[in-house]
């Protein structure tokens, strides 16, 4: 009888911690409605996805400038923006490192690279980091591709950029590109969530 | 004498560990002056996988106990926990268990960052280098539940396997590693 009781405790305890490693996760899925932020960017100014009155969409990446990936990425983002911006998929960077543990990351540094790689997107400090684990973003770069609907911003695409961190060149499927064009076209996102290996976020 | 190179080299690394720290939080890249160690580097032989390659190191089926840490020398989470999983090969040699690591830093740092970082650091784990750009493919297929950020480390045998994406103390990781110690 203990036996049964131990076991039926035992399993309890499984299925309820199962559950709890869930439900802290935590993050957006594909279909979530986005929150929306005020934070301040690079060039002083709040900004906010409500301030877009025109998008049909956002490019929401987190990054940052000490990430070798997220570096490697650089280009290919503003390129994103440069695209899709007047499209109505802006490209928004929002940093979500803690600047204690990287300096690196700070306002100041995240001025001076956007100045010398000529970003033409805005560049987000994620104050007090409380935006990044709501979207449930866990490294740099990582992405959500919104779509503004009435309900909200619903999350259509989470990932990567694309297949190729290594190489620009080289790359065979750019997933954010064809969400977004699948956007565009009113068409459902075909690769809706991908992988890629990233820097951990700094707590 | 053994006792005493033993000690020596714990005296060494310790040293080797508080240098390094202050760079890096910093600048982890920065970490090593890269010429001094230029020189001697060209007869160290540096296994390089894709994930065909990888995927049979990271399924054996022998008795012992893997443990598996996915790394880079550009994480600094990463650097700061890499002694512990040497000193966990170096402790629980006797009872089976055995670190892989797999480094992720890119072909193009290899000779000049990823090199020189296992001989300055004098690092007697295994050591190889992961290089397979379609991560969306082998990310899922190592865990289900990674999301791709390192450090992340695989702790199996034969019969169990867990997967973690997060780092560790010395005192957590042996804490794991106790589960699967019968």
């Amino acid at each position: 009888m203990n036996t049964l009781k131990l076991f039926a405790v035992t399993v309890l305890t499984v299925v309820l911690s199962a559950f709890t490693a869930t439900t802290d996760e935590g993050g957006y899925k594909i279909g979530d409605v986005a929150t929306d932020f005020s934070l301040e960017n690079i060039d002083g100014s709040m900004v906010s996805l409500s301030d877009y009155k025109d998008a049909k969409g956002f490019i929401v990446i987190f990054t940052c400038n000490t990430c070798p990936y997220a570096v490697a990425y650089e280009d290919r983002v503003e390129a994103l923006n440069k695209k899709y911006a007047d499209k109505g998929y802006p490209v928004i960077a929002i940093m979500p490192n803690n600047t204690d543990v990287k300096p690196g990351d700070n306002m100041e540094a995240m001025k001076a690279r956007a100045k010398a790689k000529g970003f033409t997107f805005p560049y987000l400090m994620d104050e007090g980091q409380k935006i990044y684990p709501q979207y449930g973003a866990t490294k740099t770069p990582h992405v959500y591709v919104l779509e503004k609907t009435k309900k909200g911003n619903i999350v259509k695409y989470i990932g990567a950029i694309d297949d190729n961190y290594k190489d620009a060149s080289e790359v065979k499927t750019k997933y954010v590109e064809n969400a977004v064009d699948a956007l565009l076209k009113g068409k459902d996102v075909e690769v809706k969530v991908t992988r890629a290996i990233g820097c951990t976020i700094k707590v | 004498m053994k006792r005493i190179l033993v000690l020596c080299l714990l005296v060494i690394c310790s040293c080797k560990n508080s240098n390094e720290k202050n760079n890096e939080a910093s600048a982890p890249d920065a970490a090593l002056s890269v010429d001094e160690e230029a020189q001697n580097i060209s007869d160290f032989d540096l296994k390089i996988y894709d994930y065909d390659g990888l995927e049979p190191l990271i399924n054996r089926q022998d008795d012992k106990i893997h443990v598996v840490n996915f790394w880079a020398t550009w994480c600094a989470p990463c650097v700061k926990e890499l002694p512990y999983f040497e000193a966990i090969n170096e402790e629980y040699k006797d009872k089976n268990v055995e670190v892989l690591l797999v480094s992720l830093d890119f072909p193009k740092n290899y000779e000049t960052k990823l090199k020189p970082f296992i001989k300055k650091r004098g690092l007697q784990s295994e050591v190889v280098a992961f290089d397979d750009v379609d991560q969306n493919r082998w990310i899922p297929a190592i865990n289900k539940d990674w999301s791709g950020a390192i450090p992340a480390t695989i702790i199996y045998n034969k019969d169990k396997r867990q997967f973690y994406e997060r780092s560790f103390t010395k005192e957590e990781l042996e804490t794991e590693l106790k589960q699967f110690l019968n």
